[in-house]
């Protein structure tokens, strides 16, 4: 079989991405949540906060290395499979990469030891100091990367000069058109796949009986904040698509699955994209809503894929993957208003409700991932929309060659994932070692007090 | 702003020093890891949990200078070092991840978990190597390049074996010091045939070196660099065959030692490369990014790095000393 080294290089690159965010995505929002347990202990001295902190700062630590190993493949990745685009769009694409770099990954890796293994060696607030720290450093470095990814998106503040791309205006490119939306949209899904996590992982530890103290704890604080944050996301992610919509009307085209340029566009709520036939089979569609979404008027026009011949993208990718995002987020929304319900009105969960926390515990993984396909399949045939066309910028690497490493990446992740997800799962079932180890503290210290 | 490519060059070169000097010391430590028994093992790796992370960045900063600054020659070094790179990143991958799994997965895990930490470490120093001895001979697949890159690719992983022991001797004391001691006397010969060989090779193997080196007046102010590293590594070999020194705790200075001689090789790197980025192929002005990147990315640099090098020092102040417990879990 022949093998086009243009598509391999392009399933390396979403492979190592997509495996990469995953890690990210907890990390950004666990540290905020780490921080949230350390100031309640600090606030309530009540020693279930602490509990959570010490059962959750290892699935941190665990899941920080894996990010940053896996980031690191990111950094070569853009020299090893698209050398085009760092010679054509370098000027702009380097310098972003490189603040990432200086102010955001030495500050995470640095001050990450002393929030590891520092507790006894420096102030408690120093320590504090440093937990809040990691926490910004992982979110400028969200903010850094995104800023690029938007940019590549929505290009701005540039000039082109014999085919490169150069400089106009930093702040332009910075924060360009789709920027505050995409960064808001995805901080938010990580303190959102964060809360779906510790939920799930605390629901089932409760429901099977190996919960120490402050599980419950835990668990009510990830129902809380999803059942607050999923509202603001699907708000946010609205206000995404309409700014979609202005910049890049043949992603909403293929999201939507309108094909040609109608007046008062239905809405498809399913249905089988068609490609060939430039239809979508089967569909159920509710009538005007779409005009009704996105233009706010229910006769408004909508272009369809027909206005972009070659500059739209494979459509049906894009219509599932949003199709699976937007269900999770009503998924999300339900569970997390339901199981809120419960504790507002101050009753305990049913056996139900554990377990639906404990299925949905991977949610925010996979509406993750799905949002990414949407906003980056959406995006081509263009690597920069309207710049760069990704055909353009790949490397010419023998299709051998990168398939054996593709191989290899493939194994490697698959068997990453799986140890990951096998340890949390054994540290989930092992309350008892962290209840003795603080234990052995507590007596070490009144050792050493005494 | 004519100076602004040099600027960045040093830089660059600067970055990738200091990941040669701190996080050789841990891929060493990985690669001694099978020669110690498990309790050694779990100490051996207290010392380097604080560290690791923050070392492995200065290779992204030293990538991340290159694309803001060179990215042409960010295409052109990794696209023809595409192997290498991917087999590195593999193995910094393994390393990295068993570092943290090695202690929170099932015990009988545990082992699967520390051979892997050094298989991963082994496999990332020796593809090092390679990319480094290619990158010197000027990314060519000649049959001579190859054997020069084959010698490298076996060099470097002992330097940093070598670089694990000054570490250890830097932070333990006991039994582990005192295999360190040990290993270190069977590497010290290696590292220093090594060297001389290929401080011999190099101007055999490339013309362009070798006409840079021979070259009168430099080469006579070339000479201290040699000198110093022969000093070095002479003090390297007092110190390991003085029972005095040892016993009275000045095993770090082996690791000061090295530190000097990789000074002075990346001083004589520089100078050998200079002006080029990819020696033949493409210099420093070529290679560069246009002015207003570079102007953008000097004040960053500027203000970030004597940051990034004062909270360095803090870290490595608070967690000074000798390494006792299991500092690892988090929750001691
Ligand atoms: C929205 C967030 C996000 C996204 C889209 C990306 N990353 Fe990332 N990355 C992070 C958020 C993050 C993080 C939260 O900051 C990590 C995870 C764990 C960590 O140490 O930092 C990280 C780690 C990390 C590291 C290791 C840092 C270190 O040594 O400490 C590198 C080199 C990269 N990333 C590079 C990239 C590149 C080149 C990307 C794009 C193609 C990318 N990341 C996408
Ligand atoms: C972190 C979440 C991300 C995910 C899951 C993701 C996923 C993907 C996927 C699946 C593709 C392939 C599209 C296709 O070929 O049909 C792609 C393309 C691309 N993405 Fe991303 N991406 C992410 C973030 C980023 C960021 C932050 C950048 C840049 C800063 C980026 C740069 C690119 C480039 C250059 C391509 C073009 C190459 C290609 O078409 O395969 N991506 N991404
Ligand atoms: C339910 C309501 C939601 C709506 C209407 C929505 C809308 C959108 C839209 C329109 C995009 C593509 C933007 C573009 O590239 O042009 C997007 C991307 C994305 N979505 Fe959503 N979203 C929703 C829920 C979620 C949820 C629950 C998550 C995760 C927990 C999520 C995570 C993402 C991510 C990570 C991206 C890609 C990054 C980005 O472009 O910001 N979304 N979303």
């Amino acid at each position: 079989m022949e093998f086009d080294p243009i598509i391999l290089a392009r399933i390396q690159f979403a492979l190592n991405i997509s495996f990469h965010i995953l890690f990210p995505t907890i990390s950004i929002g666990l540290c905020w949540v780490l921080m949230f347990f350390r100031l309640r202990f600090t606030q309530t001295q009540n020693i279930k906060w602490e509990y959570a902190y010490y059962f959750w700062v290892k699935i941190f630590a665990l899941t920080f290395a894996i990010g940053v190993v896996s980031g690191i493949v990111m950094s070569f990745q853009f020299g090893t499979n698209w050398p085009g685009f760092m010679e054509k769009a370098g000027n702009v694409a380097g310098p972003l990469l490189g603040y990432e770099v200086l102010t955001a990954f030495f500050l995470e890796a640095s001050f990450l030891a002393i929030m590891l293994f520092g507790k006894n060696r420096v102030s408690n607030r120093v320590h504090l100091i440093s937990t809040l720290i990691v926490a910004l450093g992982t979110s400028m470095s969200a903010f850094w990367i995104l800023s690029l990814n938007s940019w590549m998106q929505t290009p701005d503040g540039y000039v082109m000069k014999d085919g490169v791309i150069h400089i106009e205006n930093w702040i332009d490119i910075i924060f360009n058109p789709s920027f505050p939306y995409r960064l808001a949209h995805m901080l938010i899904a990580s303190l959102l796949t964060v809360s779906f996590l510790i939920a799930g992982v605390s629901a089932w530890r409760a429901r099977s009986g190996v919960h120490g103290p402050g599980t419950i704890k835990v668990m009510k604080t990830g129902v809380i904040l999803a059942a607050i944050l999923t509202p603001v996301q699907i708000f946010v992610g609205d206000m995404h698509g309409l700014n979609t919509l202005e910049h890049q009307p043949a992603k909403i085209a293929a999201i939507e699955g309108i094909w040609h340029t109608e007046k008062g566009a239905p809405l498809t709520l399913f249905g089988i994209p068609n490609e060939e036939e430039q239809r979508t089979d089967y569909a159920i569609k509710i009538p005007k809503l779409a005009s009704l979404i996105l233009a706010h008027d229910i006769d408004a026009e909508l272009k369809g894929l027909n206005e972009f011949e070659n500059e739209h993208p494979p459509v049906a990718p894009v219509f599932w993957s949003f199709r699976v995002m937007v269900g999770i987020g009503m998924l999300m929304l339900a569970v997390s208003w339901f199981c809120a319900f419960t504790i507002i009105r101050k009753k305990d969960f049913s056996k139900f409700q554990y377990t639906l926390l404990s299925a949905m515990t991977f949610s925010g993984w996979v509406a993750v991932l799905a949002g990414w396909y949407v906003t980056e399949i959406g995006r081509q045939p263009y690597v920069v929309y309207g710049l760069l066309r990704t055909s353009d910028v790949v490397a010419d690497h023998a299709a051998g060659t990168v398939l054996t490493t593709l191989i290899g990446y493939i194994i490697l992740y698959a068997f990453l994932l799986v140890s990951y997800i096998a340890t949390l799962r054994y540290m989930s079932t092992k309350p008892a070692r962290s209840l003795e180890l603080l234990q052995e503290k507590a007596q070490d210290d009144t050792e050493k007090e005494l | 702003m004519e100076w602004l490519p040099l600027f960045f060059a040093a830089a660059m070169g600067f970055a990738l020093f200091m990941y040669i000097i701190l996080d050789g010391y841990d891929l060493g430590i990985g690669m001694l890891i099978p020669f110690a028994n498990d309790e050694e093992k779990d100490l051996m790796i207290s010392t380097i949990g604080p560290f690791w992370d923050a070392n492995e960045t200065w290779i992204v900063l030293g990538v991340g200078i290159m694309l803001m600054a060179f990215p042409f020659a960010h295409s052109m070094v990794l696209t023809s070092l595409y192997l290498p790179v991917a087999i590195m990143l593999l193995g910094l991958i393994l390393r990295g991840v068993s570092f943290d799994f090695r202690v929170k997965a099932k015990t009988d895990h545990k082992k699967l978990w520390n051979n892997l930490f050094s298989i991963g470490s082994l496999i990332a120093s020796m593809a090092q190597g390679w990319m480094l001895g290619n990158y010197v001979m000027g990314l060519t697949h000649s049959s001579l390049s190859m054997f020069f890159t084959l010698a490298i690719t076996i060099m470097l992983p002992v330097l940093y074996i070598m670089m694990g022991c000054g570490w250890l001797l830097y932070k333990t004391e006991g039994d582990v010091y005192w295999k360190a001691v040990r290993w270190a006397r069977i590497a010290v010969l290696p590292l220093g045939l090594g060297l001389l060989l290929i401080s011999i090779a190099t101007p055999l193997v490339s013309e362009t070196i070798a006409a840079k080196w021979f070259r009168l007046p430099e080469a006579i102010g070339l000479m201290p660099i040699p000198l110093a590293s022969m000093i070095a590594y002479g003090a390297i070999i007092g110190v390991l065959s003085s029972k005095s020194m040892l016993n009275n705790d000045k095993g770090w200075i082996v690791y000061v030692a090295l530190i000097a001689i990789c000074i002075m090789c990346g001083i004589g790197l520089g100078y050998s490369l200079y002006p080029d980025i990819v020696i033949d192929k493409l210099t420093i002005w070529e290679a560069a990014s246009s002015k207003d990147a570079m102007q953008f990315a000097f004040y960053g640099t500027v203000i970030a790095v004597p940051c990034i090098f004062a909270y360095t020092i803090f870290i490595y102040r608070v967690f000074r000393g000798k390494t006792t417990e299991l500092s690892y879990e988090s929750d001691r």
